[in-house]
């Protein structure tokens, strides 16, 4: 993946993020209350928006490696009817997922950019959650409540690992405040 | 939908509500049921209120046209509230209503806002007694020396007066959200359910309910799916069904054990691998169940598709009709403008023939699951000459667009129809826009 098409899905990524913050901030002055089940599905989308965020930011950073070094990405298939500029329509990872050969990467960024995108996202499982994210603890994106102090138990702050850009739904800085959203109730 | 004649045709038969575009959200409707007959038709607003229409006796001189829905009662059940613990507004949003089957002269039903469950006595008053011994004709009472006889009032007849009086109230038995209320076939229990737990009531007992289903988790931050919808069986009293933010479905029997948190059958479909994304979870919360008439199936309305369920059968549904699928490439668009939480309902026809729900641009779909045809209405003010005859509305998703057709990009997302219901017998629907409520019904042949 190269810089820019991380650069993109990154941007939407924390477009919806922050898209999906201001709902949740909003939905605290409604009448009636935070509602759950709304609060539920926001955080779900959250929780993968970060995922993708973070994910895409240390590709960003490592990545400028052309695809083959990508190997251990686990993907889905491609989505091949994206409409409208969706970046973040990717499908997610089955328990046992194929791998894509790097010959499947689209070699220039034109042809077919949106297509590119998904498969970029296809890279970006959000639903790996047995696997902790070693990467650099990165200053707080700037849509975020400021807590960073709080690290899950277990996370270190080290390099990335010069390996290739793992998708990785581990634990990250904001975690915890997405975690803190439902028990609120 | 063809009937013994071909084709079904549906005609404009009545609009009720304001006219002007400038809507006033204590008016936005937010429940519409027939009663067990259908002769009487409610409808609860975000104002707390409850209107209900009756079908009037049947115009004899013409017989074409079906009798029209009147305004029969009026009265505030919920008034918005304060819970001083948790700083918490109460909204006065009528939910739902369930009518309860009748007994004697008197209508009830009940109905609900986000706590609070009421049961309401409908009842009509057409005599009033005169002739009192101690007061006069306007009240003021005699003065006793100038009473010199003894007789007995008599009943004489008035105008009609209809009469709503609160006769239960069910409070402070929900934590969250009440999202679903459901009559019992037994007419002496009914269920309430909220995001987490589902409730027993007796509609004689207020100050103490059963709890039946808890999924609430120990730890809060484990939890990943809420209860959005709950019906009884219509037949069998001792069977309910719960669905949830998840797309599952979970049918339970109060026989098995006091709190049914183990259900009896699950019905989930496996998630199509190819239509995975990024708000797959969102789109596949069930938004409304609903058994059909017959009690054999029961019907699911998720954001894209409406699912019947057979009760035998619980991997996959029956039969599946797609909604709206050109939304299907919206999704972060709609989830921006928040029309992916739209929360739309369904219904069955009387045999349970033909299924409706509600869309965008004030459009409404129905499937008739015999023929396996699906037609596409649209409820306007454009279209409400008397009788006049519904043309079937199209989508064009894509492509070239032909004439007559509407595109995609220029639905109005602002027009939803999210409530609908059908007469329990007879072709005549109600359709809730966002403040009014249109009558259709079949054009009789």
């Amino acid at each position: 993946m190269s810089a820019t098409t991380a650069m993109e899905v990154n941007a939407e990524a924390r477009r919806i993020l922050a898209v999906s913050i201001s709902k949740l901030y909003a939905s605290r002055t409604q009448r009636g209350g935070l509602r759950l089940h709304r609060s539920l599905l926001l955080s779900m989308v959250m929780r993968s928006a970060r995922d993708i965020y973070h994910s895409s930011r240390e590709c960003e950073e490592l990545c400028g490696a052309p695809p083959t070094s990508e190997e251990a990405m686990e993907t889905g298939p491609v989505e091949q009817t994206v409409q409208l500029p969706e970046p973040l329509t990717e499908p997610r990872q089955p328990a046992a997922s194929a791998v894509e050969p790097p010959s499947e990467e689209p070699d220039s960024g034109d042809e077919g950019s949106d297509g590119e995108l998904a498969e970029d996202k296809e890279n970006m499982s959000p639903t790996r959650q047995s696997r902790k994210r070693r990467g650099k603890a990165a200053a707080a994106p700037d849509f975020l409540p400021s807590k960073r102090a709080r690290l899950e138990p277990g996370e270190e702050r080290h390099a990335a690992l010069p390996t290739s850009c793992r998708a990785g739904a581990g634990e990250s800085l904001a975690a915890l405040s997405l975690n803190r959203v439902i028990p609120a109730f | 939908m063809a009937g013994p004649g071909g084709d079904m045709q549906w005609c404009f038969s009545q609009v009720k509500g304001a006219i002007d575009d400038d809507v006033a959200e204590a008016d936005i409707i937010s429940t519409v049921e027939f009663n067990h007959t259908g002769e009487l038709l409610a409808t609860g607003d975000k104002g707390g209120r409850v209107v209900i229409f009756q079908q009037e006796i049947e115009n004899k001189n013409q017989p074409q046209f079906r009798s029209e829905y009147n305004v029969y009662s009026t009265f505030q059940s919920h008034e918005p509230e304060f819970d001083y613990l948790k700083s918490l507004e109460i909204e006065e949003k009528i939910n739902k209503i369930r009518w309860l089957p009748q007994k004697n002269a008197a209508q009830f039903l009940l109905s609900t806002n986000d706590k609070t469950i009421k049961l309401w006595k409908i009842s009509e008053r057409d005599k009033r007694p005169e002739g009192y011994n101690l007061k006069e004709e306007d009240g003021r009472y005699k003065d006793p020396n100038t009473i010199t006889g003894l007789r007995v009032p008599v009943l004489i007849p008035m105008d009609l007066m209809v009469e709503a009086s609160p006769r239960r109230v069910f409070a402070n038995a929900h934590t969250y959200h009440i999202n679903s209320i459901s009559v019992n076939s037994d007419d002496e229990t009914y269920l309430s359910a909220d995001d987490l737990r589902i409730n027993l009531w007796n509609l004689e007992i207020t100050d103490r309910s059963f709890n039946i289903v808890d999924i609430k988790p120990a730890n809060m931050e484990e939890l990943t799916e809420v209860i959005t919808a709950a019906e009884f069986h219509p037949l069998q009293c001792n069977t309910f069904v719960y669905s949830s933010s998840k797309g599952t479905i979970r049918l339970c029997d109060m026989r098995a054990s006091a709190l049914c948190d183990k259900h009896s059958k699950l019905f989930e479909e496996p998630e199509d691998p190819s239509n995975r994304s990024f708000f797959s979870e969102i789109i596949s919360s069930i938004s409304d169940v609903k058994f059909s008439h017959n009690g054999r199936y029961m019907m699911t309305r998720d954001y894209l598709s409406v699912k019947i369920w057979d009760l035998n059968m619980e991997n996959r549904p029956v039969e599946t009709y797609q909604v709206h699928e050109y939304l299907r490439s919206k999704l972060c668009s709609l989830y921006e403008n928040d029309c992916i939480f739209d929360k739309f309902e369904c219904c069955w026809n009387g045999d349970d023939s033909v299924v409706m729900t509600g869309s965008y641009n004030n459009f409404f779909r129905m499937f008739d699951r015999g023929q396996r045809r699906d037609m596409t209405l649209e409820a306007s003010r454009e279209n409400s000459k008397p009788m006049q005859v519904l043309k079937p509305r199209k989508v064009c998703a894509g492509g070239k667009r032909k004439k007559d057709e509407i595109s995609v990009d220029s639905l109005d997302f602002n027009k939803k129809i999210l409530h609908t219901a059908w007469h329990p017998q007879d072709n005549i629907i109600a359709v809730a826009t966002t403040n009014n409520l249109y009558i259709f019904q079949d054009k009789v042949n």
